[in-house]
C-alpha cells in the first residue's frame, strides 16, 4: 500500500506572543513545526504500512527551510520525502497550492491513499485536502476519525472510514486510491525513535521546482490564484473585563445578574 | 511577479514591518529587507508604506486565460444546508447576511437546495427573504456526499452564474466547497466572520482570522466569478421569517452521472450521549484541569443543563480521557462562537483561546489570578470552582424558574 502525507511546516502558535505596546504578533524567535494534524496524518500513514506493507512518501511545498519538517517525518519513519519549491510558488492560495501538490503527486504516480491533516494551524482553510482530491479527479473522505477497514484486493481496492460529523459520525466506503483528511482523534502520534533521528539526519530530500513538474505556467503562485490579501490587522482587543468580588453566594449573585437577560 | 524595496524611498520606519504576517521584512542598516525565501507576496506591506517605497510586480495579468466574463455574473447565492431534510440555522445566518450584500449590490438573493422531497423547507428559505431557490430534488442527494453535491453545485453554478456563492463554514459546506471552487476556477475564502462590499468594483470584501484570531486578513477575488467564501457558524445574524416573502422556486435536475458517488454513505450514526453539537450552542460550559477529576465534570454539566447549554473541554481534560474529543474547544478541537462560554478551572493557553476568544461574553472560573484566560474575560471569578459552581447553578436554575 503506498501513502502519499502532505504536510505543512507552520509557526508553532505556543510561541506565539503579542506585543503588549503594539498589539501586533511577535514572530521572531516563533519555532517552525510540522502542522499539528498532519503529525496525524504520518502516524496513519505509518500505521498503515506497518500493517500492509508498502511505502510511505511525504510531500511539502514550501520555502527552503521546510527541509526541516521533512527530516522530521524521516525520523518518524517516511520511507521518502520531498520538497517542492520554488519561487514561482510563491503567493499561493489554496487553489494554487492543491494545484502544485496534484501535479507533484502526479508525477510520484504510484498512490493507493493520500492523508492531508484537516487543516493547518496557521491558515485554518481546510480547502487543500479537497482541492487535491478535486484536481486528481479522486474520491474524498474528510475529517476521518478512524480506519474501519482497508482491502486491498486486486479486483476491488477499498477502504471503509468514521467521517466525523456535528452529530456524530458517518461510515464511508471508498474505492483506491482515494484521499483523507484527519483529525486528532485517529490516532496518538509516536516520538521519533533514536534510530529515526540518525536516519533523518542523512536522508536524501527530493526537491523539485516549477521546471521538474508538469505545469501550467498560469496556475502557479500569485497568478493562479484567485484571491488576494488586501489587508492584513490586528483585530481589535477585547474590551478589559471585570474582576467579581465577594463570596461564592455573592459572587454567583452578581454574575447570575449580569447575565440574566442573555440566558432568558 | 517579484517584489522590491526603492531603497532611496525607504525611510526605515518600520510600518511594513509590523504588517508583515511571515516575519520576512528585516531591519538592516536602518532599511527594510525581504526576505524572499519567507515572503509570500501577499502584499500587506503595500498598503502600510506611506512612502510608496514597496513595489509590487506581477510578469502577466490574472485574468489572462480567464474566458468568463465577469460581468455575466449576477446575484449572490446561498448554499442552505440540509440535514434528514432539515435545512439547518447556518443558512439562516447566511441568508440574513445576504439579503444585506444583496441590496447593496442592487442584486436577487437566491438559495440553493440539494436534497429529496424538500419542496416544504425550499418554501422556507422564501420566507427568510430569497428572491428564488434553486431546487434539485433527488434520492441521490438526500444525504450529503462530496461528489454528486460538488458536482450538482458547479452545473449550477455554471448554468445560472452568480457573483457570489455562500456557504457555512460546517464539516458539509467545508468538505463540498474547496472541491466546487477547483472545478470552476473560482476564488474561495475559508470561515469568514465580515463581509461586505466594495460597491464600486463590486467586490466581495471577506474578512478572516488567520493564526488563531491574532491577525484578521481581508481578502478579495477581483478576476474569477464566482466569490465564493465559508461563514464562521454563529457569527452573523439570522434572517428573520416573513411568511408573506414571495419569490419563486426553480426545480432542476441534471442527468447522467451528475449525482454519481464513488463513495458511499453506509451509516449515520449519531451520538447524542457522547457527542454534541458545540457549534450549535448560545451557551457553552467548559471544563478543564481544575476539575481534578473526570466525576467532577458533574458540575459542568449541571450548570449547562440549567443554562440549557452544551458542555466542553479543554485538550488536558479530554487528553486525559475525562471527556471524548467531541468536546474539545480549541486549536485541534472545535472552534466556537456562542454568546456566553463559561470557562471552569481552564488556565487559557493560547491553544484553547484561539477556539473560543470570538465568544460575545466570556466568564472564568479559576483560582489562579495569573491564568491567561482572565485576559480574555469579560467576567473573571478568582475563586475555588467547586464553590462557586454549585452556588451558580442553584442562582441561575432560581431565576429561569421564575
Amino acid at each position: 500500500m503506498n501513502i502519499i502525507v502532505c504536510i505543512k511546516q507552520v509557526p508553532d502558535t505556543t510561541d506565539v506572543r503579542i506585543d503588549p505596546e503594539t498589539n501586533t504578533l511577535i514572530r521572531s524567535g516563533v519555532a517552525s513545526i510540522i502542522n499539528p494534524f498532519d503529525m496525524y496524518a504520518i502516524e496513519e500513514a505509518i500505521r498503515l504500512k506497518e500493517k500492509f506493507g508498502g511505502r510511505v512518501t511525504v510531500l511539502t511545498m514550501g520555502p527552503p527551510q521546510a527541509e526541516e519538517a521533512l527530516r522530521e517525518a524521516v525520523s518518524l519513519g517516511a520511507d521518502e520525502v520531498i520538497l517542492v519549491s520554488d519561487r514561482a510558488f510563491a503567493g499561493s492560495d489554496t487553489w494554487a497550492t492543491s494545484y502544485t501538490l496534484s501535479r507533484s503527486i502526479h508525477k510520484i504516480g504510484d498512490y493507493d491513499l493520500v492523508i492531508c491533516g484537516k487543516q493547518a494551524i496557521d491558515g485554518d482553510t481546510a480547502q487543500v485536502g479537497p482541492g487535491i482530491s478535486s484536481h486528481l479527479d479522486i474520491p474524498q473522505i474528510t475529517y476521518v476519525k478512524k480506519i474501519e477497514e482497508v482491502n486491498l484486493g486486486p479486483e476491488n481496492k477499498h477502504m471503509r472510514a468514521e467521517r466525523m460529523t456535528e452529530e456524530g459520525y458517518e461510515i464511508i466506503e471508498s474505492p483506491m486510491p482515494c484521499l483523507i483528511t484527519v483529525v486528532k482523534e485517529i490516532n496518538e502520534p509516536r516520538l521519533p525513535s533514536l534510530k529515526g533521528k540518525m536516519r533523518a539526519k542523512k536522508a536524501e530530500i527530493k526537491k523539485w521546482e516549477a521546471k521538474d513538474l508538469d505545469l501550467d505556467p498560469d496556475l502557479i503562485g500569485l497568478n493562479g490564484s484567485p484571491t488576494k490579501v488586501v489587508k492584513i490587522f490586528t483585530p481589535p482587543p477585547r474590551k478589559k473585563g471585570q474582576i467579581l468580588e465577594g463570596d461564592a453566594a455573592e459572587i454567583s449573585q452578581k454574575l447570575v445578574g449580569l447575565l440574566k437577560n442573555e440566558v432568558i | 511577479m517579484s517584489i522590491k524595496i526603492i531603497n532611496e524611498k525607504c525611510t526605515g520606519c518600520k510600518l511594513c514591518i509590523k504588517a508583515c504576517p511571515f516575519a520576512a521584512i528585516e531591519w538592516v542598516k536602518k532599511k527594510a529587507v525581504i526576505d524572499l525565501d519567507k515572503c509570500t507576496l501577499c502584499g500587506a506591506c503595500i498598503e502600510p508604506c506611506k512612502f510608496d517605497a514597496i513595489v509590487l510586480t506581477k510578469i502577466s495579468p490574472s485574468d489572462i486565460d480567464f474566458p468568463k466574463k465577469l460581468e455575466e455574473h449576477k446575484d449572490i447565492w446561498v448554499f442552505c444546508e440540509q440535514k434528514n431534510s432539515v435545512i439547518q440555522s447556518i443558512s439562516y445566518e447566511l441568508l440574513g447576511k445576504g439579503r444585506e450584500l444583496a441590496d447593496i449590490l442592487g442584486v436577487d438573493l437566491c438559495g440553493v437546495l440539494l436534497g429529496e422531497n424538500m419542496k416544504q423547507e425550499a418554501q422556507k428559505i422564501i420566507h427568510r427573504g430569497a428572491n428564488r431557490v434553486y431546487h434539485v430534488d433527488s434520492p441521490k442527494l438526500k444525504h450529503y456526499q462530496s461528489e454528486p453535491y460538488s458536482k450538482t453545485l458547479v452545473k449550477l453554478i455554471k448554468e445560472y452564474r452568480p457573483e457570489i456563492v455562500l456557504c457555512g463554514a460546517t464539516f458539509i459546506g467545508r468538505s463540498m466547497i474547496s472541491r466546487v471552487a477547483i472545478g470552476i476556477h473560482a476564488g474561495l475564502t475559508a470561515d469568514c466572520t465580515g463581509l461586505d462590499i466594495d460597491k464600486e468594483n463590486r467586490l466581495l470584501l471577506q474578512t478572516r482570522p488567520a493564526f488563531g484570531g491574532n491577525i484578521m486578513a481581508t481578502i478579495i477575488c477581483p478576476n474569477h466569478r464566482p466569490q465564493m467564501a465559508t461563514v464562521r457558524h454563529k457569527v452573523m445574524k439570522e434572517a428573520e421569517i416573513n411568511n408573506h416573502h414571495r419569490g419563486k422556486i426553480i426545480e432542476v435536475s441534471y442527468e447522467g452521472d451528475t449525482y454519481y458517488s464513488r463513495t458511499k454513505l453506509l451509516d449515520i450514526v449519531e451520538e447524542i450521549e457522547e457527542t454534541v453539537n458545540l457549534t450549535e450552542a448560545d451557551i457553552i460550559v467548559s471544563g478543564g484541569r481544575g476539575l481534578q477529576k473526570p466525576e467532577n465534570f458533574k458540575l459542568i454539566e449541571g450548570l449547562a443543563k440549567v443554562l440549557g447549554g452544551a458542555v466542553g473541554s479543554s485538550r488536558a481534560a479530554v487528553d486525559a480521557g475525562w471527556k471524548s474529543y467531541s468536546h474539545q474547544v480549541g486549536q485541534t478541537g472545535k472552534t466556537v462562537c456562542p454568546k456566553i462560554y463559561i470557562a471552569c478551572g481552564i488556565s487559557g493557553q493560547i491553544q484553547h483561546l484561539v477556539g473560543m476568544q470570538s465568544s460575545n461574553i466570556i466568564v472564568a472560573i479559576n483560582k489562579d489570578p495569573h491564568a491567561p484566560i482572565f485576559n480574555v474575560a469579560t467576567y473573571g471569578i478568582v475563586a475555588d470552582l467547586f464553590e462557586v459552581l454549585p452556588e451558580l447553578t442553584k442562582k441561575f436554575k432560581e431565576v429561569l424558574k421564575k
